[in-house]
């Protein structure tokens, strides 16, 4: 066989096995998780989860290969050069959580120009080629704000604890509060403290603040603050207000120990570290030649009165509620974004 | 003769055999970085970090340390993504300032005699709020040219590769060629005679602080070429990176002994490093030790041989 010969031969069978590989199979497919950060429990979860989910998925041979990369120290620098790396080790995708919104942009770009799929989700990327599975913050402070337009239709003053001062995250959520508050006028925000998403720093803020303020009938919250916050009113012998909590095991023990002894009602809600599972999930579905908007939106995980039990029971001691995602819950937000 | 010259090369030689041996490993890992895209890659990265370098060298040379490094390359990184692209001549204009604000340093430690650490520890506070002030929030877009600079594809050898050389031959030329630049390495071998001799050795230190900031500025454009936005945080690592540079690539603390090439390999060896201990899949945990062992077999090879090299001359 002439050398020419040999060449049309090989893209034959080149085009011959490609339409196999792009229809429904990713056994050969290799993912790689690339993360800034793993100095805190969200984080430390979110590996957990996503050790767990892709262990089974590779076990099974869903995919070949599912390796978690997090970088010494959380600089931009440092994970672009970590996610050219993974480039030149040959990963079919990329599932990001991002030092930098923009930072990391440039290196993104060089994964796609090399046909690589990027997924980011929780820290996303504003590099238009890559995939982003975003929070919807605003929504998760809005919807505080309608479970206690339920809860207390006559409506009355709320107090609102935000997070840490300046960053992203807690503009969006006490952005969304502002907005239900203002979508159900019988409530009035009457005092606005930071916590910091932290249970101390929340009870001296709610502590220093709660002489100053008329009775309040519910507290709004970012999570991480809603024990402190209940730690704080109780001292000050005021009568107990619906407070929103953020899914931290302390707050959900806290809450069944109120639902069993004066049957306290309330809501959590956050977000569970296991959406790195959702990432991997979508990223997966797109290597199966799946279309997929690029711009996806993650549910938040709600735990009301009736599932109390179950997700407390689930969740770690010290720990955040978590809930890891499956094949079908990815394709069920890959739909629902279309 | 021959004695100088050996000299001269074994400090050269070790950051040089690090490279290659470190590269070799990186190959044989990873046979796919053994190509023009895969060099790139593993190097483009390297190429701020290098000019950094030579920043730090220069600062050095005189003696001086500079802890501001990381937030200079930062600030600068913010200006390129706003003010350069958005309004050209503004953007030169504050850079040259920036610049002119690192000569004014060197003459005020000058004058002042104030220890070089303690003034450019506080110029970071200063340099990274101003960053702040420009990019509160993460963004900006980088310069359609330094996009174009930056993602060049030049023939036979890879952008990062071409990159180094040439910051590599055009440091040399200006430190161990010029005259200026025997005058910057004689401050820090020994000011008194460069004193005596006639020279006036705050024009000098003026010039090596100047001639660090062009550097400097170099380093934070061709970080936002190469990440398309900035941050103000993007360069933090660079304070530390700059300096184990210069160390690795034959530079001393004091005394002039300056090595531009090295400096250079220096900057490569370091970045090298990192992508060799993902390869290796060593836990991020222990990422950070094994990078300082590299540094640390690296110097001991150096102190190894500069003894061997004493030896010799008392003989």
């Amino acid at each position: 066989m002439t050398f020419r010969g040999m060449l049309l031969a090989s893209v034959a069978v080149a085009c011959a096995a490609m339409p196999v590989s792009a229809l429904a199979d990713t056994s050969d497919k290799k993912i790689a998780l690339s993360n800034n950060y793993a100095g805190n429990s969200w984080r430390q979860a979110m590996l957990t989860s996503w050790d767990k989910v892709t262990g089974e998925a590779v076990k099974a041979g869903v995919v070949a290969a599912a390796d978690a990369f997090t970088t010494a120290e959380n600089q931009a620098t440092e994970q672009a050069a970590q996610i050219q790396n993974m480039i030149l080790q040959g990963y079919d995708a990329i599932v990001l959580n991002a030092a930098s919104p923009t930072a990391l942009n440039g290196a993104v770009k060089e994964a796609c120009d090399a046909g690589i799929i990027v997924v980011s989700f929780d820290g996303v990327v504003s590099e238009p080629c890559a995939w982003r599975i975003a929070v919807d913050f605003k929504e998760m402070g809005r919807s505080q704000v309608e479970y206690l337009s339920k809860k207390l239709p006559e409506g009355g003053n709320l107090l609102e604890i935000r997070g840490l001062a300046g960053v992203f995250v807690d503009d969006e959520i006490s952005a969304g509060i502002h907005e239900g508050v203002k979508q159900f006028p019988q409530f009035k925000i009457v005092g606005s403290v930071h916590g910091d998403w932290a249970q101390d720093v929340a009870q001296k803020a709610v502590a220093g603040i709660l002489p100053s303020l008329p009775e309040i009938a519910g507290v709004v919250t970012q999570g991480g603050d809603g024990y402190g916050a209940a730690q704080a009113i109780a001292a000050a012998k005021r009568p107990m207000p619906v407070i929103v909590m953020g899914n931290r095991e302390d707050e959900l023990k806290w809450w069944k120990e109120q639902k069993d002894a004066k049957n306290y009602e309330t809501m959590s809600v956050s977000i569970a570290p296991g959406v790195s599972t959702l990432a991997f999930w979508v990223a997966q579905q797109i290597l199966d030649g799946k279309e997929v908007k690029k711009d996806l939106v993650v549910p938040f995980l709600r735990i009301d009165q009736d599932n109390l039990e179950q997700n407390l029971a689930k969740t770690q001691a010290g720990g955040v509620a978590n809930v890891e995602y499956t094949q079908a819950d990815a394709i069920k937000v890959i739909e629902g974004a279309k | 003769m021959r004695r100088t010259v050996s000299a001269d090369a074994i400090r050269l030689a070790i950051p040089a055999l690090s490279l290659a041996i470190l590269l070799g490993a990186v190959f044989w890992l990873q046979p796919r970085a053994m190509s023009y895209i895969g060099l790139n890659l593993l190097f483009n990265l390297a190429v701020p970090i290098a000019l950094a370098t030579i920043a730090q060298m220069l600062i050095m040379s005189v003696n001086d340390l500079d802890l501001a490094m990381g937030t200079f390359v930062s600030f600068v990184a913010c200006v390129t993504a706003t003010f350069l692209s958005e309004e050209p001549f503004f953007g030169v204009l504050i850079l040259a300032g920036a610049v002119a604000v690192y000569a004014m340093l060197g003459v005020v430690i000058h004058l002042r005699n104030l220890p070089s650490i303690v003034v450019s520890l506080g110029m970071s506070f200063v340099w990274a709020g101003l960053a702040v002030l420009l990019l509160p929030a993460p963004g900006g877009q980088a310069p359609e040219w330094v996009r174009t600079v930056m993602t060049m594809k030049p023939p036979v050898a890879p952008m990062a590769i071409v990159a180094s050389v040439v910051i590599a031959v055009v440091a040399h030329f200006i430190v161990m060629r010029s005259s200026l630049g025997v005058l910057i390495r004689g401050v820090g071998g020994n000011q008194r005679s460069v004193e005596r001799a006639g020279w006036s050795v705050l024009a000098a230190r003026a010039a090596a602080y100047a001639l660090a900031g062009v550097f400097a500025v170099l380093a934070g454009i061709s970080l936002v070429g190469l990440t398309t936005s900035a941050d103000a945080n993007i360069a933090l690592r660079y304070t530390l990176l700059s300096i184990a540079g210069v160390i690795l690539g034959g530079g001393e603390f004091i005394g002039g002994r300056i090595s531009p090439i090295g400096a250079v390999i220096g900057a490569l060896t370091l970045t090298l490093a990192g992508s060799f201990l993902s390869f290796l899949r060593i836990s991020p945990d222990w990422q950070i030790g094994a990078q300082g062992a590299i540094l640390i077999i690296v110097l001991a090879l150096r102190l190894l041989l500069n003894r061997l090299e004493n030896r010799d001359k008392r003989r």
